[in-house]
């Protein structure tokens, strides 16, 4: 280190930024930030999310400390006109602020493709659904059940396995209880399209189903009502739906010209 | 009159508008006509006779006003105006709103104009939280609110954010590398007359049928494709705006490269202008390709081409991709020269060499390579087939790096400076570094792809959007606005108002894009006239925030106009700073040098006993105290 960095109270600034990070952490990792927890990955997501807060506290704690530091400390005095001292740089303290970052997005990295590949594992038992975007309502079929519905029920703790299709323009599927989202995108799937995702809802209960993606005038409201119930609840549901039309996997995949 | 319509001006550029717009009507019609097809076709995708003279009528007003006269004359033998520099400098106000070739009355003209645009934009954002303070719809209905978003962000984006920075680089850059001008002039005066021409286009979007254009700035087909006759002057503006950037970037290039004062090396280049030397590189590869995609929209909505219609074997999701290839290294184009200039003012402000000014050069080229390679980030829930999102995501985590090298390298500058905080333009720099790590902060939050799944296209993003153009771009055109305005007009500006001007800016800021952060989390989408109930509090709270960011530029433009007019006079050098700009006069003279000045070291030797940067023709190599006189000089 540069014989200067001597006269710094490296200790004191250090454990500051310790203390400025315990504390950031611990007071936002109070809330919820990204409220009920509905599906298996949600926990996933949001672990991902309060390790990120830590981190990230750190580091902005560094930069926080760093400035206020250097505002109180070498702020020039009234009619001081001299110039700071002739610092180039530092290569240690250079090679250090490359590395330790590279170290940290590279773990962030790392975790994120674990949470993801949790999050995509497919269950041999799922079941099928077909999500069918179109200005500016939702419906979905179920394969399995031989069935249609403007409504998407699902089992608690069953697996879906959710094919996206849109008819006219881009929609996109948000469960926020779920974590989950993936647009709809018009055409076959094909190379360039992946059109399926899997999510495990484990909580009963009623939720919405939000269109993420601009699609027009209507996008605002476009929403689905969504309910994860018993299997018992849902195979009285099923009974009550209208049975799927013969052509509708065609029709589902077919799209309207613009 | 016959005077006023051959010689170059506002005459005959109506005249040739006129003329070039009826000539486009007439061909669409007559072909149509010869054809034997319906006149005028009026599906919403449709009017040709709009849309041709909406591409003719621009290039009438280009070559009426004055852009291509030289070019023209000389292509076709005719005797070119003699090389006089008729049109260099102003000697009034008049002069603005003629094609001039003088890089600092462009570079004015880019501020000004660039800035006209910003506030239009900032009024069209206030309308929008107007509606968003309650939920339900109360002033505007939700077809309306589409086009206010988009038409929002496609002012702010394309000509205000990208086009101000090279009207800033345009004034300073030539002065600080010690250039008499830029390297092609009239090249340069054609790349200004273009943006007012795509920001015209855009607003002009709002008197077609159908209203203006509403697919947002991102313009995903196929809802882009199959939208009403407004969004084909989103596709046309873009192609002004685009031509614009290209052509200013090549002359950036050149000039850069070629045009350096003897004794200038890389390596003592100040980082302005190595942040332009890169966004000029991103900039001319990157931008194309969001020219050839509007075209291809344009070309579907107009000549039902199938780019993107997947009914006919067109693929919608190519779209995103040559999209955000331009788009995400457009983030850059918005963000490095805005890095260069804070390194100017915080350099100069705390009188200490930049920390490590080679590992911060080196660090934007970084910038540059990575750019091209993160695209996909944006289309992590898109659709598109999945083995991309990995690598992308580490390439786009891996973006953060260079980017904390230059948050840590200016904080580092402060270290053992001497830091003045007189200087409004360093109370941004500033508060740049902290509104743009946390926008860096949330930016790797998305680049991670478990959590952007849940926070893609909701006001999570809004927020980061903000934090780094709001917090990043447009704090560091301030700080870059305050630091030159001496320079630029010869007169200092009020701090005291530049201070109240800051630190509305700054709480208006938090106040209105933090909680955004927390309203996305939780589910409000992006994009939406209206929202679940539960969420009216916040909104209120940021609707009340934005309104005091809004009114904070109110105290900005009348700081601006005022010190313009009767601020005191500038002295040549107020910030004591050593790069080149500072060595001549506020204004600077016409011509910018007599004699072309000498570089004999870095350009941020603050502290070194007998350092110079630059000897100036005329000045002995002997150690010189800089200029000065009290006037707005930090003490
Ligand atoms: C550390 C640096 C950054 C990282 C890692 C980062 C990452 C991201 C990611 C992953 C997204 C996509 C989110 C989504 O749509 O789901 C995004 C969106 C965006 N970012 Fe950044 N970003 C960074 C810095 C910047 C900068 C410097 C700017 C501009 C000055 C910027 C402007 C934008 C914009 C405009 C969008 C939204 C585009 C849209 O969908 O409309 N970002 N960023
Ligand atoms: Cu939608
Ligand atoms: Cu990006």
């Amino acid at each position: 280190m540069a014989p200067r960095m001597k006269g710094l109270p490296l200790a004191r600034i250090f454990a500051a930024i310790v203390v400025l990070t315990v504390v950031m952490s611990f007071i936002m990792l109070i809330p919820n930030w990204d409220g009920e927890q509905a599906s298996t990955a949600a926990p996933k997501i949001d672990e991902l999310l309060d390790v990120m807060i830590v981190l990230s506290s750190f580091v902005f704690s560094i930069v926080m400390v760093m400035l206020t530091y250097a505002l109180w400390r070498w702020r020039a005095k009234p009619g001081d006109e001299g110039d700071g001292e002739p610092i180039h740089g530092n290569t240690r303290l250079e090679i250090a602020w490359t590395t330790i970052p590279t170290v940290i997005v590279l773990f962030a990295a790392a975790y994120s493709w674990t949470v993801l590949d949790k999050i995509e594992t497919e269950d041999a038992d799922r079941m099928p659904i077909t999500a069918i975007g179109q200005q500016y309502e939702w419906h979905f079929d179920y394969p399995d059940q031989g069935v249609t519905s403007e409504e998407l029920h699902v089992v608690t703790d069953q697996q879906i396995e959710v094919s996206m299709r849109a008819l006219d323009v881009l929609h996109s599927f948000w469960v926020p209880e779920w974590r989950i989202k993936r647009d709809a995108v018009p055409g076959a799937p094909g190379a360039s399209i992946d059109d399926d995702f899997v999510v495990t809802p484990d909580k009963a209960g009623a939720f919405s189903l939000i269109c993420t993606e601009l699609c027009g005038i209507g996008h605002a409201t476009m929403r689905a009502p969504v309910v994860v119930e018993s299997q018992a609840e849902f195979n009285k549901w099923v009974r009550t739906q209208d049975p799927l039309p013969k052509d509708s996997a065609a029709a589902a995949s077919e799209v309207a010209p613009q | 009159m016959r005077a006023a319509l051959t010689q170059p001006g506002w005459w005959r550029a109506l005249f040739f508008t006129v003329i070039a717009g009826a000539f486009g009507f007439g061909l669409v019609i007559g072909l149509r006509a010869i054809s034997g097809l319906d006149l005028f076709q009026t599906e919403q995708t449709g009017y040709p006779h709009i849309v041709v003279p909406a591409i003719t009528a621009p290039l009438g007003f280009l070559v009426g006003i004055g852009c291509f006269d030289y070019w023209f004359r000389w292509a076709s033998g005719a005797p070119t105006q003699p090389e006089d520099h008729s049109w260099h400098g102003a000697t009034s106000w008049k002069d603005y709103f003629q094609v001039n070739t003088d890089h600092k009355v462009i570079g004015i003209q880019y501020i000004v104009t660039t800035f006209f645009f910003f506030f239009v934009g900032g009024l069209i954002a206030m309308m929008m939280r107007a509606e968003l303070a309650q939920p339900g719809t109360q002033i505007v209905d939700p077809a309306t609110f589409n086009g206010l978003f988009s038409t929002h962000a496609a002012l702010m984006i394309f000509v205000f954010v990208i086009p101000v920075f090279a009207g800033i680089a345009n004034y300073v850059l030539p002065l600080m590398i010690g250039a008499p001008d830029m390297a092609f002039p009239r090249l340069n005066a054609l790349s200004f007359w273009m943006l007012p021409v795509a920001g015209v286009l855009f607003l002009c979007s709002y008197i077609v049928p159908g209203g203006a254009f509403d697919a947002g700035w991102t313009g995903y087909a196929p809802l882009s494709t199959g939208a009403p006759l407004g969004q084909s002057f989103f596709n046309l503006g873009v192609q002004f705006a685009g031509a614009s950037s290209v052509a200013t970037a090549l002359n950036f290039l050149v000039t850069i490269i070629t045009m350096r004062a003897p004794g200038m090396n890389f390596w003592r280049m100040p980082l302005l202008v190595w942040a332009n030397l890169s966004t000029s590189l991103l900039v001319v590869a990157a931008t194309p390709f969001i020219a050839g995609v509007q075209f291809m929209v344009l070309f579907d909505r107009l000549l039902h081409t199938n780019f993107f219609q997947a009914a006919y074997g067109g693929d919608v999701i190519s779209y995103q991709h040559i999209f955000w290839f331009y788009s995400h290294p457009a983030v850059y184009i918005m963000m490095l020269p805005g890095f260069g200039i804070v390194s100017e003012v915080i350099s100069t402000h705390s009188r200490k060499p930049i920390f490590g000014y080679r590992l911060m050069a080196l660090a934007l080229l970084g910038i540059v390579v990575l750019s091209y390679s993160v695209w996909a980030h944006h289309m992590f829930v898109a659709g598109m087939f999945s083995w991309l999102r990995v690598p992308m995501m580490i390439t786009t985590l891996l973006i953060a790096v260079p980017t904390g090298i230059k948050i840590f390298s200016w904080l580092g500058t402060l270290f053992y400076g001497k830091i003045h905080l007189k200087s409004t333009s360093m109370l941004f720099a500033l508060g740049f570094i902290v509104t743009f790590t946390i926008g860096g902060i949330s930016g790797v939050m998305l680049g991670m792809i478990p959590l952007d799944i849940h926070v893609s296209d909701t006001y999570f993003i809004v927020a980061h959007i903000h934090f780094v153009l709001f917090g990043g771009s447009v704090f560091t055109i301030f700080a870059g606005i305050y630091h030159w305005f001496p320079k630029i007009t010869g007169r200092m500006y009020d701090e005291k108002l530049g201070r109240i001007h800051f630190y509305l800016t700054l709480a208006g800021m938090l106040g209105t894009f933090v909680p955004m952060h927390w309203i996305g989390m939780e589910g409000m989408p992006r994009r939406v006239a209206d929202y679940a109930a539960e969420f009216g509090g916040w909104n209120l709270e940021i609707s009340i925030a934005s309104f005091i960011l809004g009114a904070a530029q109110l105290v900005f433009l009348y700081n601006m106009i005022v010190s313009w007019r009767f601020g005191p006079k500038a002295p040549s050098n107020p910030w004591r700073a050593k790069t080149i700009e500072w060595q001549v006069s506020s204004p600077p003279p016409i011509f910018n040098f007599d004699e072309i000045p000498r570089v004999v070291g870095g350009p941020y030797e603050y502290g070194v006993p007998g350092a110079r940067h630059v000897i100036m023709p005329g000045e002995s190599s002997e150690l010189r105290e800089p200029e000065r006189s009290g006037v707005g000089a930090p003490t």
